[in-house]
């Protein structure tokens, strides 16, 4: 039924009507609900960020006359590097999501710990990008487009961060003997987190790089 | 999500050998939600204190040497956000969320108990460091529940030491609990119905604490953005809502914040906040009143849709309160509108609950008298509203008692009155003990009598123009001595009512080990979670099989029928309705 349908329903009128199926055979696993539950709310907060980008960089601080203070910040390799380690990371969780799909253990096996490890990476980069900016002299205090870029990349790392916890959990429940089948959810819910929060950091990179 | 989900599985539940692991480490819902519960009351409690305290020092000033102007702003400030934040949304959503949800849709537990659980403990923490905050050097934060930079953190305003990072700390803590909680809640109802459970079956309960989970977790993002950001600018020297500013002779050293960026994320949560509260509220009144009237709730659909829409809507209207910041008069006009919109909605179910009640067989339980109680007072709260929803009337009477006497009748008073309804209500299913009727309609003739002693008389002081979050008045000429005698009488209400309360929690107390055994369905109520086979339920709820659902939560008084109530268990044969609503 669609939602249309349930929402219309009658239910006054139907004592009795033969219940639907039942519905532990016919619905998606809670997980997989929640998990697109948790995608609303990621981009609510990520979507409130951007407001918040677009609103400060057009406020027109008194001090300067009718200018805004914000002055844009370089856009250096590091970047574009970063972003291309978690394009990677995703392929892999392809690779591993495939893998999972025709019972290649090994495929799988590998599949997972190289998208991982390429998060860290990625994570590791992201470290370094702070490094060059701070040695550069772009504190986060010291203009409002530098405050933002650390708190957008910030907030990308801790959601990134979460999805590694998960996981870590994956790697050793196959380390434990775990087969195909059984982390074959997980691992298809991992990527779907994965390709999210690319979408999200892209979206962030083009506000970054385009102010 | 590497958390089992034990709503999917139909095998016997792991069940806790310890005592430890039963009631403090718990992944039963039912346990989450009196911890919930408990911690809400005993914070509330503090907030209630600190209200009895400000009554003090407006009824009687120059009487209490400790309260000093700055002690009057921080109980204020704490004041309202511990009412708004951690007493109302964890008590309707982290309590009865918790408790309802599963039980009134037929699930055996939330679908992610292990996320739910560290949902509490969560809460617990961001009520600690929120605590924490009395204890520092400076004190908590006395600038306003509305938090507003800049004042926030300068210096002159009361705990812009300490308090003011413990309380954004203790937010951006509460949001996370929040949103695990509400992922739970939501994805509950959309995934763990029973057979049979339709979502046009659900009760009125649900619907109103699903919308308000929805609502929750897309709001509270801004509320912690907003958080991260001022401690940012508080602690690194950012300047998101800083502007360049001169305290106390020297030169800050933010440049160009935007102190209006902020009241927009603020009320970005801040208004949908009101209706995260009411929803629940609403719901849970209409099954009050549908089961305490012996009929059907009138008009469920529209009732369900109302819901939903308000909540939709409820995204639409926060620069409401922000008539007096400043804004294009066009928005002002958008946002106006959008505001008396709701009242829509809002009215239709006003009048569905009236008439339900039309002709219906009241019984004067004590929890009907809360849902009537709760009528009163909201209605009322609603037409107040009205005026400061016109931005030409909410000019001269913004920030004036007129505005606390109108928040406290629609979002203070009333939603607290469905919540000791519902109390009482569920008590016998909780506890499985019934609890001292006399007691109990005393609470309620001096709570309810007594929150009109206090309130009303506000809407005449805030038209006389008595400011909001003023220490003392002093001798001005605008304000009469019968502002005067009122603010006397209005204190002396409050010590009355904070007293009525003392017997609540006696009775609740008292009853727990004394009170009568109760029935399992003492009110002859349809819904699922009366239809346990043990209670209080045990673990698991629903003993080997869960239940299967064959009609709406609301068959009373089906003409025909053996008894004036048929659960939604019970199969069809024999009488059904078949005429429409
Ligand atoms: C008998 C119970 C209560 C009494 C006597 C009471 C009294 C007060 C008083 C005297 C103020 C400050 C007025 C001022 O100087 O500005 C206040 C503020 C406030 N109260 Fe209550 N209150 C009660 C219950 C509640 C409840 C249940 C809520 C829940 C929503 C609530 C929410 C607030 C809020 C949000 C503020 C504004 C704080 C601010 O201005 O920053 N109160 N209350
Ligand atoms: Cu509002």
């Amino acid at each position: 039924m669609n939602l249309f349908g349930r929402l219309t329903e009658k239910s006054w009128e139907t004592p009795g009507a033969d219940p639907t199926a039942d519905p532990a055979l016919s619905r998606p696993s809670a997980a997989s609900v929640g998990l697109r539950v948790f995608f609303g709310i990621v981009t609510m907060l990520f979507g409130l960020v951007t407001m918040a980008y677009v609103m400060r960089m057009g406020t027109v601080a008194m001090e300067h006359g009718p200018v805004s203070d914000w002055r844009p910040m370089p856009d250096p390799p590091l970047l574009w590097i970063n972003s291309a380690i978690l394009i990677l990371s995703g392929l892999a969780w392809e690779a591993a999501r495939a893998g999972a799909r025709i019972g290649r253990g090994l495929l799988l096996f590998a599949g997972v710990v190289a998208a991982g490890l390429l998060a860290l990476l990625f994570l590791a980069g992201q470290l370094a990008l702070w490094a060059q900016y701070a040695a550069r002299g772009y504190y986060a205090a010291a203009n409002p487009s530098y405050s933002f870029f650390y708190l957008i990349t910030g907030l990308h790392g801790l959601h990134l961060l979460g999805g590694l916890y998960v996981w870590g959990r994956t790697v050793s429940r196959l380390l434990a003997g775990a087969d195909a089948g059984a982390v074959r959810v997980t691992v298809d819910l991992c990527a779907a987190y994965w390709h999210f929060l690319l979408v999200i950091w892209l979206v962030m990179l083009g506000l970054l790089i385009s102010t | 999500m590497a958390t089992a989900t034990i709503a999917d599985d139909l095998r016997p539940l792991h069940h806790p050998k310890s005592w430890i692991g039963k009631y403090v480490w718990s992944q039963d819902h039912k346990v989450i939600a009196i911890q919930y519960s408990l911690t809400a009351i005993a914070i509330g409690l503090v907030a209630l204190v600190l209200s009895g305290l400000m009554r003090l020092q407006l009824g009687f000033p120059d009487t209490f040497d400790f309260i000093q102007p700055e002690n009057y702003l921080q109980y204020v400030t704490m004041h309202g956000m511990i009412m708004v934040v951690y007493l109302l949304t964890a008590l309707l959503l982290g309590g009865f969320g918790n408790y309802l949800i599963p039980l009134m849709v037929g699930a055996r537990d939330m679908v992610f108990p292990f996320v739910n659980m560290l949902s509490y403990w969560f809460y617990l923490l961001a009520v600690l460091v929120l605590v924490a905050s009395f204890f520092v050097p400076g004190g908590p934060t006395g600038a306003g529940w509305t938090l507003y930079p800049p004042q926030t953190i300068l210096e002159g305003t009361p705990g812009h030491q300490y308090g003011i990072i413990l309380m954004l700390a203790s937010l951006a803590i509460f949001v996370v609990a929040f949103t695990m909680g509400g992922l739970n809640y939501v994805t509950t109802v959309l995934q763990a119905r029973t057979k049979g459970m339709t979502l046009m079956r659900m009760p009125c309960s649900v619907w109103g604490i699903f919308v308000a989970s929805i609502m929750g977790l897309l709001a509270f993002p801004a509320l912690f953005v907003a958080c991260i950001m001022m401690l940012l600018d508080r602690l690194v020297g950012t300047s998101f809502f800083m502007p360049a500013i001169a305290s106390m002779g020297k030169e800050l050293g933010y440049e160009g914040g935007s102190p209006i960026l902020f009241q927009h994320l603020f009320w970005f949560f801040g208004h949908p906040e009101v209706y995260i509260v009411a929803l629940p509220a609403f719901g849970i009144v209409s099954d009050l009143i549908a089961v305490h009237a012996r009929k059907n709730i009138f008009g469920y659909r529209m009732m369900v849709w109302a819901i939903v829409i308000i909540g939709a809507l409820s995204f639409f209207v926060w620069a409401h309160h922000m008539y007096v910041s400043g804004m294009n008069p066009y928005f002002g006009f958008f946002f106006a509108t959008s505001t008396l919109i709701i009242a829509i909605p809002t009215a239709i179910k006003v009048y569905n609950w009236l008439l339900t009640l039309w002709r219906g067989d009241i019984h004067l339980t004590v929890p009907m008298l809360f849902a009537i109680g709760f009528l009163f007072t909201f209605i009322h709260g609603g037409l107040s509203g009205l005026f400061l929803g016109n931005v030409s009337v909410d000019v001269p009477l913004s920030d004036t008692f007129f505005v606390i006497g109108h928040f406290h009748m629609v979002m203070g008073v009333s939603p607290i009155l469905v919540i000791f309804g519902a109390i009482y209500h569920w008590y016998p299913k909780i506890t499985g003990r019934m609890w001292n009727d006399a007691l109990a309609k005393i609470h309620f003739w001096v709570t309810f009598l007594g929150v009109y002693a206090i309130f009303l008389p506000m809407h005449y002081l805030g038209m006389l123009g008595v400011p909001r979050r003023y220490f003392a008045l002093g001798e001005t000429a605008f304000i009469p001595p019968s502002a005067h005698l009122a603010n006397e009488w209005i204190t002396i209400a409050a010590l009355i009512v904070f007293a009525a309360q003392m017997l609540f929690f006696w009775n609740m107390t008292w009853s727990l080990f004394r009170g009568p055994r109760a029935d399992p369905n003492p009110w002859g109520a349809a819904s699922l979670e009366w239809q346990t086979p043990d209670t209080p339920p045990g673990h698991g709820n629903w003993g080997p099989t869960l239940p299967t659902v064959y009609r709406w939560a609301y068959d009373y008084s089906v003409p025909g029928a053996d008894r004036d109530f048929t659960p939604q268990t019970q199969p069809p044969g024999g009488a059904g309705r078949y005429h429409a609503t």
